[in-house]
């Protein structure tokens, strides 16, 4: 139940994906994970990095998309349990086609020619190893709805001598011409929430056996929201 | 949590010894030049211990020719080859920052005794 689908296919990621193919690449793969925290490890060459530690996989591939029958080829994985008790029928029949139980998250990942994917393999974090790029894709943290300054970044006003326009955005435009405000000037409202993707994240370390993976920096959202973690 | 305390656990290092604020330390730090690596003692009194776990630094203070010198030290830094302590000092506080203002004779911390 509440399960998310993520149609990624036509995004910028996804062509750098496929170039990364065409070069002859490992498989790419993609991943989705849970975010932890944030820590500092020691590098090889004694500095303190930051990273951001997230629990990704095991997935399982819960559905295959092709050609054939969908027009384009894509991978379905799936991420979390979910009590039994607590799925509903859909989504348990989806999951029994796998051979798999229910699970929290779906999301779907474009998948290359060369690809050869199987319903119910599973993904782990194997596939990824320390000094790989990754692209992590997460939803932001939510800020409401927020002023110019935090939201765009304006200056503001002057803090006194006079003035009272201390956060206040300005100007939004001229007067008699054109006398209407134009399309797509910046102003407040809703912040965060977004659908973030980060580019070319270094992967630190991987640890196979607790499904870890340690990547530098920092990667969208809080803590315990879902990310989806693809091959740079 | 619990996996990201596992993580920083590793990191600690117990093979130094215990050491405090007021104690006078003899910090064997490792430098690179170019290709080339040393080993660097920075020797001074402990003024002060930050924060936890692998993030938990130290600041040694010492006069080096008559102008004082404070550098800090991540405590679980691979760096760090070896720590001595020459001396136990005994203070009353946490944080040593009056040595700052304090020249000659007043500068020092007294030793502890047992």
């Amino acid at each position: 139940m509440n399960a998310v689908l993520w149609e990624a296919s036509h995004t910028a990621a996804f062509r750098v994906l496929q170039t990364a193919r065409k070069k002859g690449k490992e498989m790419a793969t993609a991943i989705l994970g849970r975010k932890l925290g944030m820590t500092q490890v020691w590098s090889d060459d004694d500095r303190l990095i930051p990273v951001t530690v997230i629990e990704a996989g095991p997935c399982v591939v819960s559905q295959v998309r092709t050609d054939a029958r969908d027009g384009y080829r894509a991978v379905q994985l799936a991420f979390g349990d979910v009590k039994e008790s607590r799925a509903n029928k859909p989504m348990t029949g989806h999951f029994a086609k796998a051979g798999t139980t229910p699970k929290r998250f779906v999301a779907e990942v474009p998948m290359g020619d060369g690809e050869d994917v199987k319903l119910g393999q599973s993904v782990t974090v194997d596939g990824f190893e320390a000094g790989q790029s990754v692209h992590i894709t997460g939803t932001s943290k939510g800020k409401g709805f927020a002023g110019v300054m935090k939201r765009h970044n304006f200056r503001g006003g002057p803090g006194g001598h006079g003035s009272h326009a201390h956060r206040e955005p300005g100007s939004v435009g001229q007067c008699a011409t054109p006398s209407r405000v134009f399309r797509g000037v910046r102003m407040p409202g809703h912040m965060g929430g977004d659908t973030v993707t980060i580019r070319n994240v270094q992967v630190v370390r991987v640890d196979a056996e607790q499904n870890l993976m340690l990547v530098k920096g920092a990667v969208p959202g809080g803590k315990d929201s879902l990310l989806t973690i693809r091959l740079a | 949590m619990d996996k990201i305390r596992a993580i920083e656990q590793q990191q600690l290092r117990d093979d130094l010894p215990e050491f405090g604020v007021g104690d006078t330390v003899k910090v064997m730090y490792k430098v690179v030049e170019g290709t080339r690596e040393r080993v660097q003692p920075f020797q001074g009194i402990v003024i002060r211990r930050h924060g936890a776990g692998n993030r938990e630094t130290f600041t040694v203070r010492k006069l080096s020719f008559a102008v004082g010198v404070e550098r800090t030290f991540p405590v679980h830094s691979p760096k760090i080859v070896g720590l001595e302590v020459v001396s136990r000092g005994k203070v009353r506080r946490s944080k040593l920052y009056y040595l700052r203002d304090k020249v000659g004779k007043a500068a020092r911390v007294k030793e502890l005794r047992h």
